[in-house]
């Protein structure tokens, strides 16, 4: 997998949101939404991104499809810059790139028919005639598992995870090789939540797509995922392969987090670790580590100096003066 | 590592519900969202109740504490706590009930509170409510509840309004409010869904703790499996207005017996599990209650049904030693 070259390469990423000022005002303080951030993510792959509300997992999403513009970095798609497009180039780009949204309800006009709201996107693009983009939509519909009738139908008409279908439709239409899905089954019940996993999961087999898969639940993220980055504060904190991530933990909040999911086994009942406090206020990130006001091992150098990610052994990435990746021996070449 | 408990339930218990039904009468037709439920709860026990969206968990919950909103209406049944039926009782002894007896902690901790307020006087109100004591003495004994639930620097957080704290403060601020005057039981709706995982674990620590400090009895209603293994003594699956299985948590996770509770287990992905590719699912949608099927409400979505299904509207059975399930099949 890692032999394939890099769909999306992104390269110290920031991006700042003013905060506090009035209508005209100036910004009384900057919030440091993503506070350089690198990472890329192969051909075909499902990379899965984890972090707490607030963290900057949706705003490094909508950077990395320049749905947003970063305050510095840049953002490769396919070896080629998305800041260095034209108009023209970047609308042709955006065609490769699509989302899925959390919100079932909230990311579907309620006013237009579901023909439309999934053909949209071809129209948009001038893909095809009228009714080559209609017998498009009808295939995109059983693709996803929707009734033949409900291109005729309004979403109010649909469940939430009928919803989430119609969603995943309207960002196929276009032959996207890339997905950011945003919470795409946090909304979803359980039994439901398993029906949207497996057909993402299926799609990406079918259609060979590349997969930002964004998730607060640790547990749907290690299901999906090939590799899984963990966010805190605007940083990657750690990243690699998913049984790296998961069997061996070794930045002290990624152990926290994991420790924190519920277990579905009632004889695993398990001591957690505890975090003191809540989430630091991204407008004033503490200064060195980010974590080091929740965690149990900070030494001075945390309080001082920001941990840059090193990639050790395996793929495995993490940033922690404490607990750094395990070194690469000269076995592993 | 905590010990699961098995022990058997002693022969009264603190709350028992019989045959509970709340029932929306609508234009379209009649939601029946609690429809015949009935369970007990032991002093100091958590009994989970589990269930999809709609399936009438939070109805059940405000039809125990006598606060359906219109137009629903508690249409039979009996809630007996400590020896008295409480759907029997005028609403100015109810009232009492609420917070002494049984209290509830509701889904969305941030818009369950007051804004104008400070969480203080939220707290000292709840107190004075019930309890004839000084605004003083309230005051100091809401200071007293917030460093009991967890809350750093209580003085100065009791003169805090609502805005002003964290999703999971707020939720500390509710659970103070809840126990501020010492109920036998404890209602907690969803108390962790809205929360991050790391708070969620903090949240479900002090519920614990308080539990065990107080003997309480908990009614923990949640969608999540997982918080369900972790917490609960028993448990009660719900679907459609109906609980269709109930049993210790080690006979639900170990021996599930109903189609319903077996599918929902299997479509869960687990924490250190090997990696299956697909996760099982249960076709269709969540149920809509104004649109069940005949006979079982599950046979729709169940991959068991057989013909006899749609004619016969399954009882909850014991069929097994203090395992209830209703299944024809089964
Ligand atoms: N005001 C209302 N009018 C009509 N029906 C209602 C009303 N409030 C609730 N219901 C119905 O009652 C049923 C049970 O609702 P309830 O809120 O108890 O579900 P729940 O199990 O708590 O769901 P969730 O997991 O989403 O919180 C639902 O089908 C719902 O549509
Ligand atoms: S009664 Fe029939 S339909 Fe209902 S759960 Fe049992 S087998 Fe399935
Ligand atoms: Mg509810």
């Amino acid at each position: 997998m890692t032999s394939l070259a890099p769909l999306v390469e992104v390269r110290d990423v920031h991006k700042r949101f003013p905060v506090g000022g009035g209508l005209f005002g100036r910004a009384r303080a900057w919030v440091h939404a993503v506070d350089g951030v690198s990472l890329t993510i192969h051909q075909g792959e499902t990379l899965g991104l984890v972090g707490e509300s607030g963290c900057g997992k949706s705003t490094l999403g909508r950077l990395i499809l320049r749905l947003l513009e970063p305050t510095a970095g840049e953002v490769l798609f396919d070896g080629r810059s998305l800041l260095a497009l034209s108009a023209r180039e970047l609308r042709a780009m955006r065609r490769e790139m699509q989302i899925v949204f959390q919100d079932p309800y909230g990311s579907l006009n309620p006013r237009m028919r579901v023909a439309s709201i999934v053909g949209e996107g071809l129209a948009i693009h001038r893909l095809g005639t009228r009714r080559e983009r209609r017998a498009r939509v009808d295939e995109l519909l059983a693709l996803v598992g929707l009734p033949p009738d409900a291109a005729d139908r309004y979403p109010h008409e649909f469940s939430g995870g009928q919803r989430q279908r119609i969603g995943i439709a309207r960002a196929l239409a276009v032959r996207p090789r890339f997905i950011v899905a945003d919470e795409a089954v946090s909304a979803l019940d359980v039994s439901i939540q398993a029906q949207i996993l497996n057909l993402l999961h299926d799609l990406q087999r079918q259609l060979g797509l590349t997969l930002l898969f964004i998730a607060h639940d640790l547990r749907v993220v290690e299901h999906m995922s090939d590799r899984v980055a963990i966010m805190y504060l605007g940083r990657i904190v750690e990243c690699g392969p998913r049984e790296e991530i998961y069997r061996n933990p070794r930045h002290p909040y990624t152990r926290t987090l994991l420790s924190a999911v519920p277990v579905p086994d009632p004889r695993r009942r398990k001591q957690r670790m505890v975090l003191g406090g809540d989430l630091p206020s991204p407008v004033r990130p503490p200064p060195g580590c980010a974590f080091h006001p929740r965690c149990g091992h900070a030494l001075d150098v945390c309080r001082r100096d920001i941990p840059p990610l090193e990639t050790g052994r395996g793929g495995h990435a993490v940033a922690c003066h404490v607990f750094p990746a395990e070194r690469v021996s000269a076995a592993d070449g | 590592m905590t010990a699961v408990p098995i022990a058997p339930a002693p022969a009264s218990s603190l709350l028992e519900v019989r045959d509970l039904r709340t029932f929306f009468e609508l234009e379209s037709g009649v939601v029946r969202a609690v429809d015949g439920v009935s369970f007990a709860l032991d002093r100091g026990r958590v009994l989970g109740l589990v269930g999809e969206s709609g399936c009438g968990k939070t109805m059940t919950a405000l039809s125990l504490m006598r606060l359906v909103p219109r137009p629903g209406r508690i249409v039979g049944g009996q809630v007996w706590l400590e020896g008295r039926d409480l759907l029997a009782l005028p609403e100015r002894e109810m009232r009492a009930v609420r917070g002494e007896g049984m209290a509830m902690i509701f889904q969305e901790p941030m818009t369950s509170l007051n804004p104008v307020f400070t969480v203080g006087s939220q707290i000292a109100e709840a107190i004075r409510l019930h309890r004839r004591v000084s605004r003083r003495a309230a005051w100091a004994r809401a200071v007293e509840l917030l460093d009991e639930v967890g809350m750093p620097d209580p003085v100065r957080r009791a003169r805090e309004y609502p805005h002003r704290l964290s999703g999971g403060m707020c939720q500390r601020v509710m659970i103070a409010i809840a126990i501020s005057c010492e109920p036998h039981v404890l209602i907690a709706d969803e108390p962790t869904t809205a929360l991050d995982v790391t708070i969620q674990a903090e949240i479900l620590d002090l519920l614990r703790t308080l539990r065990e400090r107080h003997g309480m009895a908990l009614l923990l209603i949640t969608h999540d499996l997982g918080v369900v293994a972790e917490q609960a003594d028993e448990v009660a699956i719900m679907y459609a207005g109906r609980i269709v299985e109930h049993a210790s948590v080690l006979e639900i996770f170990e021996r599930p017996l109903h189609p319903y509770t077996q599918a929902l287990l299997r479509s869960m992905p687990g924490v250190g599990s090997e990696r299956r590719d697909r996760l099982e699912t249960i076709p269709g949608q969540v149920p809509d209650l104004l649109r069940l099927p005949s006979g079982c409400h599950f046979r729709d979505r169940c991959p068991k049904a057989i013909s006899r299904c749609a004619e016969e509207d399954p009882a909850l059975e014991e069929k097994a030693a203090r395992h209830t399930a209703a299944c024809i099949r089964v």
